[in-house]
């Protein structure tokens, strides 16, 4: 039979497992950094980024992050010789930095893509358009997340 | 059953460019939220969105855990001839989905 003493002690390792379990790395902030650049090396390589003819189009106050509308275009003739190849779209404060990647070709006639996001809290938002010619071109908006997109536990 | 809706022009003149707006039934599991007894729910999203127009593949995304539940996803392209415009979306646990849209162009 267990002594209330026992019990207590099991329960009590019980709850501290758990909540070392449930604990965040002390680092996060750096680490989510550091996950979000590694993302956009991994689109850019070596090439440089610059900013200009995109247009990220988000909210700047976002009540809830579980539907936040995001709108990208890009200045680009959409020709054959001169278009966008893809649009790329990154988080800094989600647990991964993606949120979609759009392939698009001189068919588009105009580079907008239209789409809506989970943002799990208040940071930066880029998008990077990745030209025919090789060249990457960003835009980024740094936004204030009232409700997150991970407050809600899942049920049961 | 999985439903999706498509929402473009039925008719348009040669070389305009349509705007096409798609939106997928899917609750999106991000894979990083926990039941109420501590387990992980596993991820089961769409990975992957394609649009071709007569076979041509004129439109493609790939999705992450970070889109909103009911993926929105709406892009343009230049209505070049009359045919039938294919939509597709997959993802975890064999999600499939397609639709086709017929477009007359004159």
């Amino acid at each position: 039979m267990t002594t209330r003493r026992q019990f207590l002690v099991l329960a009590g390792g019980a709850v501290a497992a758990t909540a070392t379990h449930a604990q965040l790395p002390p680092d996060i902030a750096a680490l989510r950094k550091a996950a979000l650049a590694e993302a956009m090396h991994k689109v850019t390589g070596d090439a440089p980024m610059q900013r200009g003819r995109v247009r990220l189009d988000v909210p700047v106050l976002i009540d809830n992050g579980n539907s936040v509308a995001l709108v990208v275009e890009v200045e680009s003739p959409m020709t054959v010789a001169d278009h966008v190849k893809a649009i790329h779209v990154f988080t800094e404060k989600n647990p991964q930095p993606y949120i979609i990647t759009a392939h698009l070709g001189p068919r588009a006639g105009r580079a907008r893509v239209t789409t809506r996001a989970r943002i799990a809290d208040s940071g930066t938002i880029v998008a990077i358009a990745q030209m025919s010619d090789g060249s990457f071109w960003s835009d980024s908006v740094d936004v204030m997340v009232s409700v997150s997109a991970c407050g809600d536990e899942g049920l049961n | 059953m999985a439903r999706v809706v498509v929402n473009m022009p039925k008719q348009a003149r040669r070389g305009e460019i349509i705007e096409i707006r798609t939106l997928a039934g899917h609750t999106m599991e991000t894979g990083f939220r926990h039941t109420q007894r501590g387990e992980l729910i596993p991820r089961d999203i769409i990975t992957l969105f394609t649009c071709s127009y007569n076979g041509v593949e004129v439109f493609r995304a790939e999705l992450y855990p970070a889109m909103a539940a009911n993926p929105l996803i709406a892009f343009h392209t230049i209505a070049t001839e009359s045919g039938t415009l294919e939509f597709r979306w997959t993802g975890d646990n064999g999600y499939s989905a397609t639709y086709s849209a017929a477009i007359t162009v004159d």
